[in-house]
């Protein structure tokens, strides 16, 4: 009897999921259902901040609210030497020589103090902070304001969410990548001419059942500037599942170096079916070998368009960091691309150094959803003729996809996560600091050289270097 | 980003804290915070290290001073205590509570005027002696000039500033001279960090 009830409940469950998941996404059309279930998760959420905000009240007591602006007030950056003349300005007005003045030490002890207590930099590599509760364990700062009706919603919340969500979810994936596996296989046996037509169908049909299989809800933007044959599509980089993302609505030639286990049979399988560039990793290094196949890839105009992120490392998708230039110097159109997650159904940022692939997956399989948006970004080239070289191309394209998807634009390298700060930077700053001092000083000499008596005009005008 | 952290329980001697260091119990959770995001290896104190790990700081040519002025001497780490009262040097002065008299059993705000200079003055006087050789100014220049001059601009450079600062020609620069030499600095402003609300 028992078993019995097991066995209708499985098929029901299959039907179900056959009928409202896998065959839309076979066919490529919508129930909607995911974007009801957005909004209503929205709903309770806000309901879920308000009764704590109520419980904390109750108990006169300040709720714990992450300043996403950081905790202090920094200054519009005005320059080293604006800043050094302000300190000094109030100390001595009458001279007309500046030298070296012993306050000079504040303006490089307070800006120390600050990146202490707040930098651009490491707060990037750890998950974004959020104004109101998901009903998440893992973003929840406020233990102890949560009233019994909240608890029993979080607890309802987590039955839904690892009893039903992700063996559903975990069962789409199984599905997804098993066809994506096969598809190369299948695809063989057809006709040649229809190969790239049938590959096409079958890759876009698995990326979205991915898709599915992560409740990833997507808003495309601007689709027609869509990447093309015969150029690189740039993306920030803020998790492995940016490739679905973006794999889902259109088809990528991957780049990437050549893994072992379950990872390489998945690549090697991909290729059967489209054109990807793997690496072995000696050859990663080899920057020539890397842009001689990149190139040869575009120059090929059946290919499809290469799929690049430029930062190298994930970010934590409130800013853009330092593009390499590497697919920069291609020299072929640069599609870009700018994806902004919505961190309130579950932070999708992937930080490398406490969690692993699998506990990730886990972690983003049992979250309310992925809800993102994709912008694409009309197409830009490299100007050439107006000496633009590969780096500062890189900036423009970063300064476009920063702008579109609000993210803070950076110069910092991402590889910052794990390797400490070039000396270069401080050398930066000693020189700007030392034009100050001593670019003044030779004024100096140049005025008693030329010794009239009479007073040649101010000190600021005659360096044509100061200044930026 | 725990679930545990941030919570006022966690703070050890919140209530003496706040007064001691005059800030606020939200300023105090926030910089918890902080102080908890830099101990990277959950060890409850700050090492050499995790200071390191803060980029714009290790561009910063007097970083490794600024890091150090945290460490009291002999120890090799730093507790959240110790952590603020170092940063509430950097509180803005409140005008009106530094007026209010000196009855002689207050002590001076962390972030009054004299206490700001002080903090500036172990910047230079690394060795705590209570005055600057010149060979401290020296170390100092270099380390904010390094290779952008020469040798003998290093030296003449500090020759001047030691001539005009030192006022009782014994060569070197004590607290009392540093302060008179910048008397009409905007320190308050200056050696000040606003915190938000």
């Amino acid at each position: 009897m028992f078993l019995l009830c097991l066995g209708i409940s499985i098929t029901v469950w299959f039907t179900l999921l056959f009928v409202f998941i896998i065959m839309p996404a076979v066919l490529g059309v919508s129930f909607g259902i995911r974007s009801f279930y957005m909004r209503t998760l929205l709903k309770i959420f806000e309901w879920a901040t308000l009764r704590m905000e109520l419980g904390a009240k109750e108990k006169n007591q300040e709720l714990y609210k992450p300043y996403t602006n950081g905790i202090i007030a920094k200054e519009p950056p005005s320059s080293l030497q604006q800043e050094i003349q302000e300190l000094r300005g109030s100390a001595n007005s009458l001279r007309s020589e500046p030298e070296f003045e012993m306050a000079d030490i504040f303006y490089f002890c307070r800006r120390g103090v600050e990146s202490i207590v707040d930098d651009e930099v490491t707060k990037r590599f750890s998950a974004q902070e959020l104004k109101s509760w998901n009903l998440l364990t893992r973003s929840n700062y406020n233990f102890r304001h949560i009233s019994l009706r909240l608890t029993v919603l979080w607890g309802l919340g987590i039955l839904i969410r690892y009893g039903v969500l992700l063996p559903l979810r975990v069962t789409l994936a199984v599905t997804g990548i098993c066809l994506l596996l096969r598809g190369g296989v299948t695809v063989v046996l057809y006709v040649f001419r229809l190969r790239s037509y049938l590959s096409e169908k079958v890759h876009l049909m698995c990326y979205r059942i991915c898709v599915r299989a992560l409740t990833a809800i997507i808003t495309y933007h601007n689709r027609e500037n869509k990447p093309k044959n015969g150029g690189i599509c740039v993306a920030n980089h803020t998790t492995p599942i940016d490739v679905i993302i973006l794999a889902n609505d259109g088809c990528y030639s991957l780049v990437g170096q050549v893994h072992g286990g379950l990872m390489g049979m998945v690549q090697r399988a991909m290729v059967k079916s489209s054109s990807h560039i793997w690496f072995e990793r000696s050859e990663v290094k080899d920057r020539h070998l890397v842009a001689k196949r990149l190139g040869d890839h575009v120059a090929d105009k059946t290919k499809q368009p290469i799929l690049v992120f430029p930062e190298g490392t994930c970010i934590n998708n409130t800013s853009v960091m330092m593009f390499k230039k590497g697919s920069f110097e291609i020299g072929c159109t640069v599609y870009p691309v700018a994806i902004k997650y919505d961190p309130r159904f579950g932070d999708a940022f992937w930080n490398s150094s406490k969690f692993g692939m699998v506990s990730y997956l886990l972690r983003m399989m049992s979250s309310w959803a992925i809800v993102c948006s994709v912008w694409y970004l009309p197409p830009m080239n490299r100007e050439v003729k107006e000496g633009e070289d590969a780096v500062q191309f890189a900036n423009r394209v970063k300064a476009a996809i920063a702008a579109q998807g609000g993210l803070v634009d950076l110069i910092w390298d991402g590889g910052l996560k794990r390797a400490k700060v070039k000396d270069v930077f401080k050398e930066e700053q000693q020189k700007l600091y030392s034009k100050v001092l001593v670019g003044d000083s030779e004024d100096q000499m140049e005025d008693k050289r030329s010794e009239d008596g009479t007073p040649e005009g101010d000190e600021s005008s005659k360096d044509p270097a100061e200044g930026q | 980003m725990g679930s545990s952290s941030s919570n006022m329980d966690h703070i050890p001697d919140a209530q003496h804290l706040m007064q001691e260091t005059g800030f606020s119990a939200a300023h105090l959770v926030r910089l918890y915070e902080r102080f908890d995001f830099l101990d990277k290896d959950d060890r409850g104190e700050l090492r050499l290290d995790d200071f390191e790990a803060v980029s714009e700081l290790a561009m910063n040519p007097i970083g490794d001073r600024i890091i150090r002025a945290f460490f009291s001497p002999g120890r090799e780490t730093v507790d959240f205590p110790s952590f603020v009262r170092i940063l509430a040097h950097f509180r803005p002065t409140d005008t009106n509570r530094t007026r209010n008299g000196r009855n002689g059993a207050q002590p001076e705000p962390a972030n009054s005027r004299t206490n700001k200079l002080k903090f500036a003055f172990q910047l230079y006087d690394q060795d705590r002696d209570g005055k600057i050789s010149r060979e401290e100014l020296l170390q100092v220049l270099r380390a904010m000039l390094e290779m952008q001059v020469t040798e003998e601009q290093l030296q003449s450079i500090a020759e001047r500033a030691i001539q005009e600062a030192d006022l009782d020609l014994d060569d070197t620069i004590s607290f009392d001279e540093f302060k008179k030499s910048l008397e009409k600095v905007d320190i308050e402003h200056k050696m000040s960090i606003r915190f938000l609300e």
